[in-house]
């Protein structure tokens, strides 16, 4: 696809952001190695992967779409859609569930008032339980807001931290 | 010798640096002996490293204990480009210390990736990282930017004839990344998939090149090797178990932690008191050893050492270096559930007995915590398992069927007493809760 119409579809990629994708490809002896550097280029400009990211992404790199959009959907942690403006992982593994993350998880989703999805009404957060350890099991139970992971939480704990976050403090000052 | 001038714990290697001022900084680390490592490297030239490395007798800390020194030498000779995977993907349910050894002693990894890439002639490494150690990444990809302008990284390190760039990577969120051939089809930029071995990585790996793919830990110990020697690091642990480890403790314990201990000499026991025993206490009711994917081991094994033979003779395995304590208000099922979902979640598709066996495993696991299934139902677990242990391609799908295969020969009347139970048996026999 000709530089132009990539540009055309992609009015929301920002000229800084487009830099940091061509950026990528010379990190690699190989270019189609920057796909997954790429798509969290894309991803941190606007919380989530559009339709068109695929075709950026996929015309820096000299790959077909499709191949983008093959990439991605395999890895979890893209987004297809827009989710909450911040994400709320509630960890679900062994070891957090035996020091009492059940309790957290259920205890959140009713405080928050998430919907099938996660999504809280007032679109500020998305919970996912997940079943995946996030790699902080000494701290469990835990959560990660954003990219920032918040240890030996109770309900109490974790809803001050919420609160913090949804009042603007980013992802919290947690580890 | 290569000391600084802090004096320096015995029998300490990964963490040895511990509570030094500005450690996670170039200048912090340089003030504890930092990079010695990697110019004595560059004086003693590949062969010795190799040959101080197989003295070590380290053996890989990603999960498969092969012996490093040993891995390096199926290199074919004379090919090139070569490559360093290092694999920061950790993932094991359990495991923190990889974490813990990028926060705390990044430069320290560093150094050892880069006198493994010296010793392997490598003209790339890339530091694969889990897409959730997003934090991480970032202070990783700081301490790069720092070591490249030291001229540390890059052309010519240390004005010698040797380059080699290092590339931080960030994953996206997918458990058997962490599988090698996965790592480096991801690394490709493909989807997560395993590929069929042999050929093994080092002979054909990332774009069909020569190439190690090592473990955080497993490099984290080159620069003390490179410096004290590798009989010294052999000492610290025993003959069979070289060396130390950091083995991570979480579950029902006082205090959940890392702590880096001696091979052989230390025992399940020994690692339980450190982290403060059995919570609350409780009675101590069974462990995982290794992670998620370990066998589970009971009360009679607390006194068996760290030390891979024993341990494999125990019926399990120390794989990541994960216990995890389960005090006697544990349901079996419940633990069983929660890790056969985890696979389930976590299996990439490419082979069907992973793939359909995690789903069986998983329906089954669901409707017999639930109280849902009959006795003739659960008898089928054992089936479903045997379709999938030894048939997969590659061990996710084996592994996913060890802890809840162990658990039901270990603790039988508590899966059976869940059939046709509406609430968990073994939890409503001791009065806790839900
Ligand atoms: C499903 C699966 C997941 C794995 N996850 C990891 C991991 O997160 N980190 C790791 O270092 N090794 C992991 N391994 C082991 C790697 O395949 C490989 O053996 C290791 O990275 C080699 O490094 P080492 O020799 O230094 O241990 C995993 C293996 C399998 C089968
Ligand atoms: S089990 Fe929850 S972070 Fe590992």
């Amino acid at each position: 696809m000709p530089e132009s119409e990539v540009g055309a579809s992609s009015p929301a990629l920002a000229p800084a952001a487009l830099e940091r994708l061509r950026a990528l490809r010379s990190r690699y002896p190989v270019a189609r190695s920057a796909v997954l550097p790429a798509l969290w280029v894309v991803q941190d400009e606007l919380g989530y992967l559009p339709p068109w990211a695929e075709e950026v992404v996929a015309e820096q790199l000299g790959l077909l779409p499709g191949d983008v959009a093959a990439v991605a959907s395999f890895y979890s942690m893209y987004f297809n859609h827009q989710p909450g403006r911040h994400f709320v992982q509630v960890c679900q593994n062994v070891s957090c569930a035996l020091r009492g993350a059940d309790d957290l998880l259920a205890g959140l989703r009713e405080w928050l008032q998430v919907d099938e999805e996660g999504a809280s009404p007032d679109g500020a957060f998305t919970l996912e339980g997940t079943v995946e350890c996030l790699g902080a099991c000494g701290g469990g139970p835990m959560m990660q807001v954003d990219r920032y992971s918040h240890e030996d939480l109770s309900l109490d704990s974790a809803r001050q931290i919420l609160e913090r976050v949804r009042d603007g403090a980013g992802g919290g000052a947690g580890a | 010798m290569a000391r600084g001038a802090e004096p320096v714990p015995d029998g300490l290697v990964l963490t040895r640096h511990q509570g030094a001022p500005g450690l996670t900084t170039l200048d912090g680390y340089r003030k504890v002996g930092g990079y010695q490592g990697l110019a004595r490297a560059l004086e003693m030239g590949s062969e010795a490293i190799v040959a101080e490395v197989k003295a070590s007798g380290l053996r890989g800390r990603g999960g498969a204990a092969f012996p490093t020194g040993t891995k390096w030498g199926f290199l074919p000779q004379g090919v090139f480009p070569r490559y360093l995977a290092v694999n920061a993907d950790e993932s094991e349910p359990g495991c923190f210390k990889d974490r813990v050894l990028i926060e705390e002693y990044p430069h320290q990894l560093l150094e050892g990736v880069l006198i493994a890439a010296f010793a392997l002639q490598a003209s790339h490494a890339f530091i694969y990282i889990r897409g959730e150690y997003r934090k991480q990444r970032e202070l990783l990809e700081e301490v790069v930017r720092e070591a490249y302008r030291a001229k540390l990284v890059g052309k010519r390190i240390l004005g010698s004839d040797f380059g080699c760039e290092v590339v931080v990577h960030g994953g996206a969120g997918a458990y058997i990344c962490g599988e090698e051939t996965a790592l480096l089809d991801s690394l490709e930029g493909r989807r997560g998939q395993p590929r069929l071995k042999p050929p093994f990585p080092a002979v054909k790996g990332l774009y069909g090149q020569p190439t190690v793919v090592n473990n955080v830990e497993t490099l984290s110990n080159l620069p003390y090797i490179v410096t004290e020697g590798g009989a010294a690091y052999a000492a610290l642990g025993t003959e069979a178990s070289p060396g130390t480890r950091l083995f991570c403790v979480s579950g029902h314990v006082e205090r959940p932690g890392t702590f880096e201990v001696p091979m052989g000499r230390t025992t399940f026991r020994d690692l339980l008191e450190l982290a403060g025993g059995v919570w609350r206490g409780r009675r101590f009711k069974a462990m995982q050893p290794g992670g998620g994917s370990m066998q589970v081991l009971g009360p009679q094994h607390l006194d068996v050492p760290l030390d891979f033979k024993a341990v494999a003779e125990a019926g399990s395995s120390l794989g990541a270096g994960a216990l995890v304590v389960m005090d006697e208000t544990t349901c079996m099922v419940d633990v069983s559930r929660r890790l056969v979902d985890f696979y389930r979640h976590e299996s990439c598709g490419k082979c069907v007995p992973c793939r359909e066996g995690t789903y069986f495993e998983s329906q089954l696991m669901h409707r017999l915590e639930e109280g849902r299934a009959s006795a003739g139902e659960l008898a089928t677990l054992a089936d479903i398992c045997a379709g999938m242990d030894g048939r997969c391609f590659c061990p996710l799908g084996d592994t996913a069927t060890w802890f809840v295969m162990s658990a039901y020969r270990m603790f039988k009347d508590e899966f059976d007493a869940h059939v046709g139970a509406g609430r968990c048996p073994v939890r409503a026999r001791l009065g806790v809760a839900a």
